[in-house]
């Protein structure tokens, strides 16, 4: 915001105390409120809003304190930003608009404050869709949207929001369509999105332990899917799990595992395991709640499985759900 | 075709005292677009143009009505039946006539088709066939205006069927809370596509009532009346450009074709409305009463009324041989500007 005087943040409670989970908090104190300003329930119209400032030179960023509530502005994201630069023959200009949307979990979230729309979003040419898991890639990919010409819609994880991890200072970009081997292995590979990308680095830590060598591919981007650093990895292991925060039918795993099967099938020593959240929506109460989710443990017995190993118990390795809400 | 002749018991007196000049720029920009539309749509029936084409016969005078009132540098946005305003606006002829060819020529390089223009060296940044976007892109226009301190006003043109949309409502509330430069025109033809208003408004509805819920001036003018177009919209964007807030101009006219192609209802039995209540408005057609006028002011003489057909009928027999010459693109090109 400092390097770019066009950029500014607008969304239901931004400007709140609590700034979404404090990540707009210092920039109301250091750009104050012409360039971060609460917005009315109109998510629809805030979109197009943004489109059109973006169209005469603006970079707006909107926030969405979750993902549920930003299926009301689809029609701008997909049938007018996606579109912009294809549909007027690039004569139109740009509209490099950031929607910032939080994928909620955890104290009874339920139905319809849990969802996470990388799928759906992904699915449409024109749109740029990224997940940050670890702490330096949330600032790499924020400083990379902002410098982006295309719009860029970047999901968060709730749970997320208190990892701590070294984050370089000054500017930093990670690439947007670059996935990241994030920890190296032989035996198998894990691709994962966001909070499943955090979950497979504690499952493969506890493999190690039982003698199996696990790659995690962080995929960090959806759209463009780096599908290079995939299939390498799947060349390498001959191994296949992937794990996404969504459901599996047209989801990202189903995605993946098509590419291994399309462009790596030679090299599958095993057919490729999906892993995801139940095939039903979220519940609120505690026992359903944590039948629904996938968890580490999910993912090393899966590993497990899959190389014919005996299921030992993990004891905890599964993310504390700490998170005591209100929301 | 349909002649531009014979002005009948056409009304000549208004009461808006407009300069000669205005009075001829209103006129001929009028006959432009009703010669250009028409030319379209004769050629339309040919099946050379592939896209789906809502042509603004008709209705010509609230968009040139409010686009001469507008400054060059203001932007606007517009809707499917667009032609209209991107022509009113000084959008290229050419690129609209190659756009619905689908040729390189296009305004979007034949990738949008008609209603996808655009024409940003005019101020025309967009047109969108879904209802509503172009309103909130006018006020998301509007407010970067604010923000860095531009005397531009944004104006956003949309039929009254958009009024049955939850965002129209959303823009206007946005745009009187923050006093943004935007102007509404609502081009009221008393149909969405063939939905009647009866269906879709309780009796006695008015429209201005609407936006006066949410603080936004309004005012309900002829729009068959050019003049009484650009009379009111010269006031209201002065009331804008003084930090006067958000303006909403309902604008009463007539699409004389279907809702879509080039065909008139009746030659295709349709039924939501009568052969003569299409008449009854082609009796106000506002190209006829902008000529009526001049000829009763003598502002111009019929023969001078007829070079002005003959120049326009010359530039649009040389953008359809061009258009029509333009190269296809190219296969390889199907993937430029995704991103």
């Amino acid at each position: 915001m400092e390097r770019d005087a066009n950029i500014f943040v607008t969304g239901i409670a931004v400007d709140y105390p609590s700034g979404i989970f404090g990540s707009t908090t210092d920039a109301v104190k250091r750009f104050g409120p012409k360039r971060v300003f609460d917005a009315p329930a109109m998510e629809n119209a805030l979109t197009g809003i943004a489109i059109g400032a973006a169209a005469v030179g603006k970079r707006p960023v909107i926030v969405h304190p979750r993902n549920d509530f930003m299926f009301l502005a689809f029609d701008m994201m997909i049938n007018l930003a996606a579109k912009w630069k294809y549909m007027y023959g690039g004569n139109a200009g740009n509209v490099p608009i950031v929607v910032r949307a939080v994928i909620g979990k955890g104290w009874g979230q339920g139905a319809s404050h849990s969802q996470s729309l990388q799928s759906a979003l992904a699915h449409f040419p024109g749109l740029h869709v990224v997940m940050p898991a670890f702490p330096a890639d949330a600032k790499g990919l924020m400083m990379s949207a902002l410098k982006s010409d295309c719009p860029v819609i970047m999901l968060e994880h709730r749970t997320l929001y208190d990892t701590a991890g070294d984050v370089p200072e000054g500017e930093h970009y990670t690439p947007i369509g670059k996935a990241a081997v994030v920890r190296a292995g032989s035996d198998l590979t894990i691709v994962a999105t966001s909070f499943m990308a955090y979950e497979a680095l504690h499952a493969a830590e506890q493999l190690a332990k039982e003698g199996v060598s696990a790659e995690v591919v962080d995929v960090r981007s959806i759209r463009p899917l780096d599908e290079e650093t995939i299939l390498a990895s799947v060349r390498k292991t001959g191994r296949l799990i992937v794990a996404d925060t969504s459901w599996e039918l047209c989801g990202f795993t189903s995605e993946v595992a098509a590419l291994a099967a399309e462009k790596a099938f030679n090299a599958l020593k095993a057919p490729v395991r999906r892993i995801n959240v139940a095939n039903c929506p979220a519940p609120v109460s505690q026992p359903l709640e944590k039948a629904f989710y996938p968890t580490a443990t999910t993912i090393a017995r899966a590993a497990l499985s899959m190389l014919g190993k005996q299921t030992v118990t993990f004891g905890d390795i599964d993310r504390d759900d700490n998170f005591k809400g209100p929301y | 075709m349909v002649a531009i002749s014979g002005f009948a018991e056409l009304d000549s007196s208004n009461s808006f005292e407009l300069s000669g000049d205005t009075e001829v720029a209103l006129y001929r920009s009028m006959l432009r677009i009703r010669y250009i539309e028409e030319t379209l749509a004769t050629l339309y029936k040919e099946k050379e143009m592939r896209t789906p084409t809502h042509f603004g016969v008709g209705q010509e005078g609230v968009a040139v009505g409010v686009c001469e009132a507008l400054r060059k540098d203001d932007a606007i946005y517009t809707h499917h039946r667009c032609h209209t305003h991107y022509l009113a606006k000084g959008g290229n002829l050419l690129g609209l006539v190659a756009e619905l060819y689908g040729r390189v020529d296009g305004c979007s390089q034949g990738r949008g088709g008609s209603v996808h223009l655009t024409d940003r060296s005019v101020g025309m940044l967009g047109s969108s066939p879904i209802l509503g976007q172009g309103i909130a892109l006018a006020v998301g226009t509007a407010l970067a205006y604010q923000m860095d301190g531009i005397n531009r006003v944004a104006a956003s043109f949309f039929g009254e069927g958009t009024l049955d949309e939850g965002i129209a409502y959303e823009c206007f509330n946005y745009a009187a809370v923050n006093k943004l430069p935007v102007l509404f025109v609502c081009e009221n033809n008393f149909y969405a596509t063939e939905s009647p208003l009866k269906t879709r408004q309780p009796a006695g509805t008015e429209l201005c009532d609407r936006a006066r819920a949410f603080k936004v001036e309004s005012q309900k003018v002829d729009g068959n009346d050019v003049a009484a177009v650009y009379d009111a919209t010269l006031k209201a964007v002065e009331r804008i450009r003084g930090g006067g807030g958000p303006f909403f101009l309902e604008c009463e006219t007539y699409r004389w074709l279907e809702h879509v192609g080039p065909m008139f209802d009746h030659e295709l039995n349709r039924s939501y409305r009568t052969q003569a209540e299409v008449e009854s408005w082609m009796l106000r057609c506002p190209v006829k009463r902008s000529a009526q006028r001049l000829l009763y002011k003598s502002i111009a003489s019929q023969p001078q009324l007829d070079q002005w057909m003959a120049e326009v009928q010359s530039e649009m027999t040389v953008a359809v041989a061009q258009a029509k010459a333009s190269p296809w693109p190219k296969p390889e090109d199907l993937f430029n500007n995704v991103y």
